[in-house]
């Protein structure tokens, strides 16, 4: 690739690292993974089932993506298989099988390659194909979820009653709150992969120590979170409306913030840019939450800032050394 | 009639974000897509049809509130008492609406070419073409409907600026992906419109998450 687009190559030394597409992906992938199980414990089998759908129809979408544009078939390198993963964790765990399916070629057919494929997209597939599915589907997708339950799709392994409400985070007054160490665990509702923030925190964590995220992104995106939730008036009666901590450990949050937010391609490119970002994807997030129809903010504060992605790396461009103020 | 700053907040935020006329109303899609290819036309049209927004919304709102609303005190509701059931109030709200259109683009086209010549020809038969630009006429209309409520002079205006600005914003983030897609690796089928066209729908698929924001 490299030579079809004329870059060209500096003087020696080159060293090769170790670090290379497989590499990176297969490592992220396998930091998804604690919170895919604990999302399996939680609400039972029928979410790996959504996960190796998700997964499959992924792959098999990109592969023929990619021998119909008559590429090399690179499915080996695993952003597919994280981009399945991905949209598996943020659908809810009762879902038909036929949603995951759709969800995920859209997300790499539409999303992904009709803007080039690996490395070109501007949105982040997972994140636009739930909500693309959100309005193609709303009724599975915003369904109470007891229904299901008591017909005996969803059962939970352990017992735990979790499965009675679409997500901790509810509009509505009078509704019971769910512990701190609930939410750390991740035995609330939720989807698939979200619940679980020591599980998620323990994945993210390990990707900043690798280098692979940048620090920036999580960290200001929770902390403006953790401040508006404090200081804005919140219009919604519910009785977490403002409790910072309740705030940052329910709903999706640290899944975007630490896999959604920082993914390298969609997100700005200078450090400056990556702070722009993660205030930027806080600031929206509690805005909807408070304030929107949607119960939860973080799918669409992410897509809303990659819209800006190209804005910010334009306007966050470094100076040249000696090239001095532009001239207006 | 009292006109409360919070009444205005909410059509600003309603105009710019929740229903924005690009990506909520999908109207204005011409220079949407026509004069996004670089940053700076797209600044220069999304100030020019603000500028054109705000006032045709101002002027509009005389018209249709002191000529063509039946009543008293109005030119045509006293000249003709029967013209309410003969449905010629719209038709003259068109035609005299883009007359005002028309008109303040005229100023627009004549101003720009004189100050920035290289912005004039960059824009091209895109600024003559605002006239017929669904969205200004879009906003003048629903200045002047009495539906929800019927607005006053400062709220149309408001409305209007609002709208002009929520273009703008959707104009500015289109120009920057598409100087992305420039670079990108698509694929030949999709290069130039089609790909602008799922970059749009992608875009409010992301503005959708504003819905409900305000309810206006």
């Amino acid at each position: 690739m490299a030579n079809e687009r004329g870059l060209i190559v500096s003087t020696s030394p080159h060293i090769r690292g170790p670090e290379d597409i497989p590499r990176v992906m297969w490592t992220v992938a396998g930091t998804l993974v604690p919170a895919g199980l604990v999302g399996v414990y939680v609400f039972g089998y029928y979410c790996l089932f959504v996960i190796l759908l998700c997964v499959a129809s992924a792959v098999a979408t990109e592969a023929l993506c990619q021998r119909l544009r008559g590429q090399p078939i690179t499915v080996n390198d695993g952003s597919a298989v994280i981009t399945g993963i991905l949209l598996a964790y943020v659908l809810p765990p009762s879902v038909p099988w036929y949603i995951p399916v759709v969800g995920a070629a859209f997300a790499i057919a539409i999303v992904k390659h009709t803007f080039g494929g690996l490395g070109n997209n501007i949105w982040n597939p997972a994140l636009a194909a739930r909500a693309f599915l959100q309005v193609a589907y709303p009724a599975s997708i915003n369904s109470d979820w007891r229904s299901l339950k008591e017909a005996g799709i969803l059962y939970n392994i352990t017992g735990v009653d979790a499965v009675t409400r679409a997500t901790p985070l509810f509009k509505e007054a009078g509704m019971e709150t769910y512990s701190y160490a609930n939410l750390l665990f991740g035995n609330v509702p939720g989807c698939v992969g979200e619940t679980s923030v020591i599980a998620l925190l323990l994945g993210g964590l390990y990707l900043i120590y690798r280098g692979y995220v940048d620090w920036r992104v999580p960290v200001s995106y929770i902390g403006t979170v953790f401040v508006l939730a404090m200081v804005l008036p919140a219009k919604i009666e519910a009785p977490w409306a403002n409790d910072p901590v309740y705030h940052i450990l329910a709903g999706g949050l640290m899944l975007g913030a630490f896999f959604m937010a920082t993914d390298m391609v969609t997100s700005p490119l200078t450090k400056k840019g990556l702070l722009i970002f993660g205030i930027g994807c806080g600031v929206l997030t509690t805005l909807i939450r408070f304030y929107a129809a949607y119960p939860e903010g973080v799918c669409y504060s992410i897509l809303l800032m990659n819209t800006a992605t190209p804005l910010i790396d334009r306007y966050t461009q470094p100076k040249l050394l000696g090239a001095g103020k532009a001239k207006k | 009639m009292e006109i409360g700053l919070g009444n205005l907040f909410t059509i600003i935020i309603s105009v710019v974000f929740v229903n924005n006329f690009v990506l909520a109303r999908f109207l204005g899609l011409c220079p949407f897509l026509g004069v996004t290819q670089k940053t700076e036309s797209a600044m220069g049209m999304g100030m020019a049809v603000t500028f054109v927004m705000t006032l045709a919304s101002a002027v509009t709102w005389f018209i249709y509130n002191y000529l063509l609303l039946p009543g008293e005190h109005n030119l045509f509701g006293v000249l003709f008492p029967t013209i309410k059931e003969t449905g010629m109030i719209d038709v003259l709200k068109t035609i005299s609406y883009i007359l005002v259109i028309a008109t303040l683009v005229q100023l627009v086209e004549t101003v720009m070419r004189k100050t920035s010549p290289a912005l004039y020809e960059g824009l091209g038969i895109y600024l003559p073409l605002i006239t017929t630009n669904c969205a200004v006429l879009g906003v003048a209309l629903l200045g002047t409907t009495n539906a929800p409520a019927r607005l006053s002079l400062l709220e149309a205006s408001v409305q209007g600026f609002a709208a002009g600005i929520g273009f703008l914003i959707a104009m500015l983030l289109m120009s920057g992906i598409r100087e992305r897609l420039a670079v990108l690796n698509v694929p030949r089928s999709f290069q130039g419109v089609p790909i602008a066209f799922i970059s749009t729908a992608l875009m409010a698929l992301a503005f959708m998450g504003f819905s409900g924001m305000v309810s206006w």
